[in-house]
């Protein structure tokens, strides 16, 4: 713990990440209370305060139809973070588990599975998830699902790489020899060593799925209005640009801050747990 | 006379590979009896490894080996045991030390905690507590000062020699009644490997644990083992007792292993002929140094 805080301060940066991670995780929570509009989040019309540029009480100013933009970027910072983490809940739990049964076991096993992995890896994500976005509904919960399907893959890929490396390790042949089962051996002597590795990983990509889920919502296919979303909000001001400047900017300094932040806080953790990639 | 602990006749290991069949024990005998401390002395490649991850069951698992011959263990073949069965053995009545002590011990738990999941292989139930009295005791045996500080400890925060003992205690704590040392301290410095080999002879001396040594330091099997079996290319070329063997090799491959031995007296490295006529010749073991009752 000591050394945790003498790193965050010895590198102003990761000091830096902590903070814009706790500044969006926060907002997202405590949303309800910070906003000044709540009730903005939702199909709200105010046709007498609409397109207002930054002024109090609307600080980032008011969208096409009267939404107080600040009380709109709380909220869909709440709806990225779901998004992010339930992504990585699902993508992460997969891919690790394919990773370690292919490095541990290798032969045809291997073979099978990281060609699997390959076929993934070898389509491009946004094409993936834009197609799968486009059979399927464009709800949340298919975004969530899109995006999932294509970032699996990289978690197999680093622990199938990492398992190949700890598998040679004496303590996995002495695991086999005083007889440990195989479960044992890949769950709790192998996984436990690509922990480190992994929680980087996640913390880097929650601000990456958090942009790519930005991007398939300003295509149209992610989050439906009204609810709110920064890569919507973008696409939506984008068409008033450069008139109506704040509609863009600050949905757009929104997601800059949270994938700043959370590269940041990835950077840091690297280095708290000696990771190297 | 009871059976010994362990007993392998005529064992042939060969692997499958795309270029056919390649054969690396052509044949191998030899019995450690009980409370017999046993080495098995060869260069690199002759195959004293595998015939020791024969023993514990490790290589069968693989695919493309293909292994004939006898193996019986305490009057068992093992063979003919049950994967299940077999399973049983390992970690309770077999138990293996590694070349690498500290690469042996998985860096992220405490000491502590790897003993006791070792110690739950023989006993399943056995509580937290009570593994670590165990385990204190058994540290305290492979002499090791402040037991409870060692077993809170990480593998990285201990010395190679500490960990070495930590192993021997581990091997040795579910009572197996054979040991198999796979060129142990191989990864340590001359002085703390001497100190740990003379502490684990009167450990197991003391266990009456049956040990199959294989080091590749003839200097190490001389202090350490009762009889010797000299490797060669897959085959048992020579067994003797060690006094005997040191006094009286008789086979130009051990000749030649004893004059390979650099001197501290200095006088260079010393010239021997890689492999001699003599050595391939009679791979057919010279007589009388085969193994008793074997098929040579």
């Amino acid at each position: 713990m000591r050394r945790t805080l003498a790193i965050l301060a010895g590198n102003p940066l990761s000091a830096l990440g902590v903070l814009l991670i706790a500044l969006v995780v926060l907002s997202a929570i405590f949303a309800d209370f910070i906003a000044p509009f709540p009730e903005h989040r939702g199909a709200v019309v105010d046709f007498v305060n609409f397109n207002k540029p930054p002024e109090w009480p609307y600080i980032f100013g008011t969208d096409l139809v009267g939404r107080d933009l600040f009380s709109r970027i709380l909220y869909a910072y709440r709806i990225s973070l779901i998004l992010g983490v339930v992504v990585l809940a699902v993508a992460v739990p997969i891919g690790v588990t394919v990773g370690l049964v292919a490095g541990y076991f290798g032969g045809w096993t291997e073979a099978i599975l990281m060609r699997i992995t390959d076929v993934f890896l070898s389509i491009p994500p946004l094409v993936l998830a834009m197609s799968m976005m486009g059979l399927l509904e464009p709800t949340l919960t298919n975004g969530m699902l899109a995006v999932t399907a294509m970032w699996w893959p990289w978690y197999t890929r680093l622990v199938y790489n990492l398992t190949r490396a700890e598998k040679e390790e004496g303590y996995v042949l002495a695991a086999e020899v005083i007889g440990a089962s195989k479960a044992h051996i890949i769950f709790r002597e192998i996984l436990p060593n690509c922990v480190p590795s992994i929680l980087t990983k996640m913390t880097l990509d929650l601000g990456f799925v958090i942009l790519i889920a930005s991007s398939l919502s300003f295509l149209g296919l992610g989050v439906q209005p009204p609810t709110p979303d920064l890569g919507s909000m973008v696409a939506e001001g984008a068409k008033y640009l450069p008139d109506s400047w704040w509609l863009t900017v600050f949905p757009g300094l929104a997601i800059l801050v949270a994938v700043f932040g959370f590269n940041l806080l990835g950077d840091a953790l690297r280095e708290i747990f000696g990771v190297d990639q | 006379m009871t059976a010994p602990t362990l007993l392998i006749r005529d064992l042939h290991l060969g692997f499958k590979t795309y270029g056919g069949l390649v054969e690396v024990l052509h044949g191998i005998s030899l019995h450690i009896g009980q409370g017999e401390r046993v080495a098995l002395v060869g260069e690199s490649g002759s195959g004293k490894s595998v015939t020791a991850r024969l023993v514990i069951g490790l290589l069968q698992m693989m695919r493309g080996a293909r292994v004939s011959g006898l193996l019986q263990f305490e009057g068992r073949n093992l063979e003919k045991l049950s994967a299940a069965e077999r399973h049983a053995l390992r970690g309770t009545r077999m138990s293996m030390i590694f070349q690498d002590p500290t690469s042996s011990l998985n860096p992220i738990y405490t000491v502590g905690a790897q003993f006791q999941e070792v110690l739950r292989r023989a006993a399943p139930a056995i509580d937290r507590a009570a593994a670590m009295e165990k385990a204190a005791r058994l540290l305290d045996e492979v002499l090791i000062p402040d037991p409870a500080r060692v077993l809170a400890s990480y593998p990285f925060q201990l010395s190679g020699g500490m960990n070495q003992r930590v192993m021997i205690a581990m091997a040795l704590a579910n009572e197996p009644s054979l040991l198999i040392a796979d060129e142990p301290g191989t990864a340590l410095d001359v002085t703390v490997q001497a100190q740990t080999l003379r502490l684990m002879r009167d450990v197991v001396e003391r266990h009456g644990t049956s040990v199959l040594f294989i080091s590749h330091n003839l200097g190490v099997v001389r202090e350490f083992a009762d009889r010797v079996y000299v490797i060669y290319k897959g085959r048992i070329v020579e067994q003797a007792r060690t006094a005997d063997l040191f006094e009286n090799p008789r086979h130009p491959y051990t000749q030649a292993l004893m004059r390979a031995i650099p001197r501290v007296t200095g006088g260079g490295l010393p010239e021997i002929e890689e492999e001699s006529e003599r050595f391939l010749e009679p791979l057919v073991v010279h007589e009388g140094c085969g193994e008793p009752g074997g098929m040579a």
